[in-house]
């Protein structure tokens, strides 16, 4: 047998209250793609980070090539050819692409090479980004452009993608496995983290499965099926989102010739947006990230007013209120961006239980604030969704990605809306909290709410919408029931050739 | 009251001489913001570098071996804020504050047996040939080493900010120290080196006013100008370029208000007073204008906690 270009064994890591990994051991072939599969909490993360020397194994040790490895620094693990893409993305806001991407590596050309490097790179590998654009100003999808373009540039040996295609659109994931697969036949390594189990099995050749910081099981993830990855992540059998035939009842939204500008420089304008969406309805919104979705949510959550008569709630125009007017009538919103949009990251889960809840919970009598009832409605969401943490006091930035997007999610829901809308609900989390984030999505619309959910993940719209529409540079299409609708007919939609001719395609 | 007495070549000249304090602390306070910390002991680090300097080039003679102690005075004394914020991880605000008052108190006792001293002089460079051009001579080529040190500082300062790797990742740290330290940089190291350079740098502008402005010692004779220097680096959109106009400008100012103060003008003399003041945060703040915002960390304690 051949030496593994990485072999981990026994490692060990253990915070205060809690053991993240647990004598882990696996080894990563040469040119293999290797899924690392798990819950949130698994211990993934803290397990990529020992391997990216982030973290230093309390035991344990680690071979590559056979050689020990222990990286004391991401410096170290990089020279021996080592790359990560993050899942929360550590790029600088205010830099450009090419800033950004040059922070990452050890010995970087001069700005202007590395600019020319960067449009190539991304030119060959279908993931097109201007160097010279200010990374605060791109999309979630165009960010994760820049994490995997700086790994790329590197000529990594073994390259650990952290849920690389949470924001991607099925065409983009395509180029996406289109390049990991040029990488492994060039020799490159992948570790490669997902909770889409579908993913995984078209990608991966090898699949560890981790369960509360141990290795509880291997398989080729071809010839597994997906419900039963699931099951040995879930450990207990999963649950898929149900649906029961449903009645609609009238016009809850009325969104009629919507046009507005972007408030950020680099953001798309919203170009004569027509929709109605009714009550009960799930309206589902793809498109590929930076086409308007984000605008979309401000300008439906209040933040970005229009005409009056642009949005109308029950046929009573609603354009000019802001974000409280329309929570008070019930047009509740989820934005996209957890830290730092969603909830406040350095604020309690109670104080952020209160920031969206106050008005339509009464967690306010006349400027002072009613601490107790706050407590308990956070109290709630966390036992409601099963959001793990040690309770309301801990701060929002201490949650992983997906318990927090439990908890932003599980509030709006909570407060009965009329409409909701959310963006991207279930972007990083893993299969068992997506799907009960899923189910309380349908059982929300089951009782008369009307749902408008943005995401970018086509199985997950198809799986709760009842009716498809997609964004492109700002328009949207006409929404389409989604019973009977293919995924070219979605590809055109989103590709924007609206009711054009198809022949040539 | 007789404009005719002010000589506008000397006005020119002395105006470089008045913002060169100001100039020295701000440089350095610009980069210390740069890297994510906010260092409101300017005050202190510069009174400290003026009573040191002003020590030691008495004691040896040397007004060079002044300079140097003096920014060593004002580096050491930000390591207590290095010690208090870095690792103590205590509030940069109270801790700058406290440094402030610390180095007024502590420079006053040191400097008890050097008031009334002379200091001795460091005389001007005169730049062969340049120096002999009339009118632009005397003002651009006359000056003391440490004024052209301060304009190199403001050059080098720039460049390396805008063109040097060592400049990105300074940058980068101040951004998102978070991301930076995921990235494998050392996000306190850096910290730490901005901070002491902050330090040398305010250190160096105390003494260019007790041994060349002044040139003499008395108690908190720095008057303000850290406070200045801090609101400079903010209203100059932290831009090395426009913190070296905005010090101009207010050095410019203050000269010409003294200027006319003594050619008697019939302004009372608090509005000349405080005219340095409202037109340079006037000027910056519509030089401001544009989307430049402050480093993102700017103030943020940094813990590296996992």
């Amino acid at each position: 047998m051949t030496t593994p270009l990485l072999s981990l064994q026994g490692l060990t890591k253990a915070y205060p209250g809690v053991v993240a990994n647990d004598q882990v051991s696996f080894d990563i072939g040469e040119g293999e793609v290797h899924a690392l599969l798990g819950e949130n909490g698994a211990g993934k993360s803290t397990l990529v980070k020992m391997i990216y020397g982030l973290v230093k194994p309390d035991s344990g040790t680690m071979l590559l090539r056979g050689q020990r490895f222990a990286p004391p620094e991401p410096r170290a693990a990089r020279a021996d050819g080592i790359a990560m893409v993050f899942q929360h993305f550590s790029l600088f806001d205010a830099l450009n692409v090419a800033e950004n991407i040059a922070l990452g590596m050890e010995n970087p050309p001069a700005m202007g090479d590395l600019a020319a490097r960067i449009r190539e790179v991304s030119e060959t590998y279908g993931l097109p980004l201007d160097p010279y654009r200010t990374v605060g100003d791109l999309s979630a999808g165009e960010r994760q452009r820049v994490e995997i373009i700086r790994c790329l540039l590197q000529d990594p040996k073994l390259l650990i993608m952290d849920e690389p295609t949470s924001v991607l659109t099925p065409q983009e994931v395509d180029i996406l496995f289109e390049t990991l697969n040029k990488l492994r036949s060039e020799g490159t390594s992948i570790l490669y983290i997902s909770h889409k189990l579908e993913e995984i099995r078209t990608l991966c050749d090898h699949a560890t499965i981790l369960r509360l910081g141990k290795n509880v099981g291997e398989c080729a993830p071809a010839e597994t099926s997906a419900r039963d990855m699931a099951e040995m992540m879930v450990g207990s059998t999963l649950q898929t989102p149900e649906r029961s035939g449903r009645e609609f009842g009238e016009v809850a939204l009325d969104v009629s010739g919507l046009s507005v500008p972007s408030p950020s420089e680099f953001g798309t304008a919203l170009k004569n947006v027509h929709m109605t969406v009714r009550k009960g309805e799930v309206l589902g919104i793809g498109g590929v990230a930076g086409n308007g979705q984000d605008e979309l949510l401000g300008v439906l959550s209040g933040e970005i007013t229009t005409a009056p008569d642009a949005i109308k709630f029950n046929g009573q125009p609603i354009g000019k209120l802001g974000p409280t007017a329309r929570r008070k009538l019930g047009v509740l919103t989820a934005p996209e961006e957890r830290l730092g949009h969603a909830a406040a990251p350095d604020m309690s889960l109670t104080e952020n239980a209160l920031l969206t809840g106050s008005v339509r919970e009464g967690l306010e009598n006349n400027g002072f604030l009613k601490w107790a009832e706050t407590k308990s409605f956070a109290e709630k969401i966390i036992s409601a969704f099963d959001v793990r943490t040690p309770g309301p006091e801990n701060a929002a930035r201490s949650l992983s990605g997906g318990n927090l997007q439990k908890f932003v999610i599980g509030r709006e829901v909570l407060q009965n809306p009329d409409i909701l809308v959310v963006n991207q609900p279930t972007w990083g989390v893993d299969a068992a909290a997506a799907a009960s984030i899923r189910q309380a999505i349908l059982d929300l619309a089951a009782k008369g709410t009307a749902v408008i959910c943005i995401s970018q993940d086509l199985d997950e719209l198809m799986e709760i919408s009842d009716s498809f529409a997609a964004l492109n540079e700002g328009r949207l299409s006409a929404p389409r029931t989604t019973t009977g609708l293919t995924v070219d007919e979605i590809g055109l939609m989103m590709g924007g050739a609206h009711g054009m001719e198809v022949a040539h395609v | 009251m007789d404009l005719g007495e002010i000589n506008p070549v000397l006005l020119v000249a002395s105006l470089m001489v008045a913002a060169t304090p100001l100039l020295l602390a701000a440089i350095g306070e610009l980069v210390v913001e740069k890297a994510g910390v906010l260092n409101l002991g300017v005050e202190g680090m510069m009174i400290v570098g003026a009573i040191s300097g002003f020590a030691i080039s008495v004691e040896t003679g040397s007004p060079w071996l002044g300079f140097i102690a003096a920014a060593i005075g004002g580096a050491v004394l930000s390591l207590l804020f290095v010690l208090l914020t870095q690792f103590a991880l205590a509030n940069q605000v109270a801790s700058g504050l406290a440094l402030t008052l610390f180095g007024l108190g502590f420079s006053a006792l040191m400097g008890q047996s050097y008031v009334g001293v002379k200091p001795p002089s460091m005389g001007d460079i005169h730049i062969p040939l340049l120096s002999d051009i009339p009118v632009i001579g005397p003002i651009l080529f006359q000056h003391d080493p440490i004024l052209y040190l301060g304009i190199a500082l403001v050059a080098a300062v720039w460049a390396t900010l805008k063109y040097t790797r060592v400049g990105l990742i300074l940058r980068a740290v101040g951004e998102n120290h978070d991301a930076a330290h995921a990235l494998g940089y050392k996000v306190i190291k850096i910290r730490i080196l901005a901070i002491l350079f902050g330090g040398a740098c305010a250190g160096l502008g105390g003494a260019y006013i007790s041994l060349i402005r002044v040139p003499q010692w008395t108690e908190g004779m720095t008057a303000g100008v850290g406070w200045i220097a801090l609101a400079l680096v903010v209203f100059a959109s932290w831009k090395p370029w426009r913190a070296l106009l905005g010090a101009y400008l207010f050095g410019g100012i203050t000269v010409l208000q003294l200027n006319l103060q003594a050619a008697g003008v019939a302004i009372p003399v608090e509005y000349l007073a405080m005219s340095p003041y409202i037109i340079t945060i006037l000027v910056l703040v519509i030089l401001s204008a544009d989307k430049s915002s402050a480093p993102a960390s700017l103030g943020r304690i940094f813990h590296a906690s996992h």
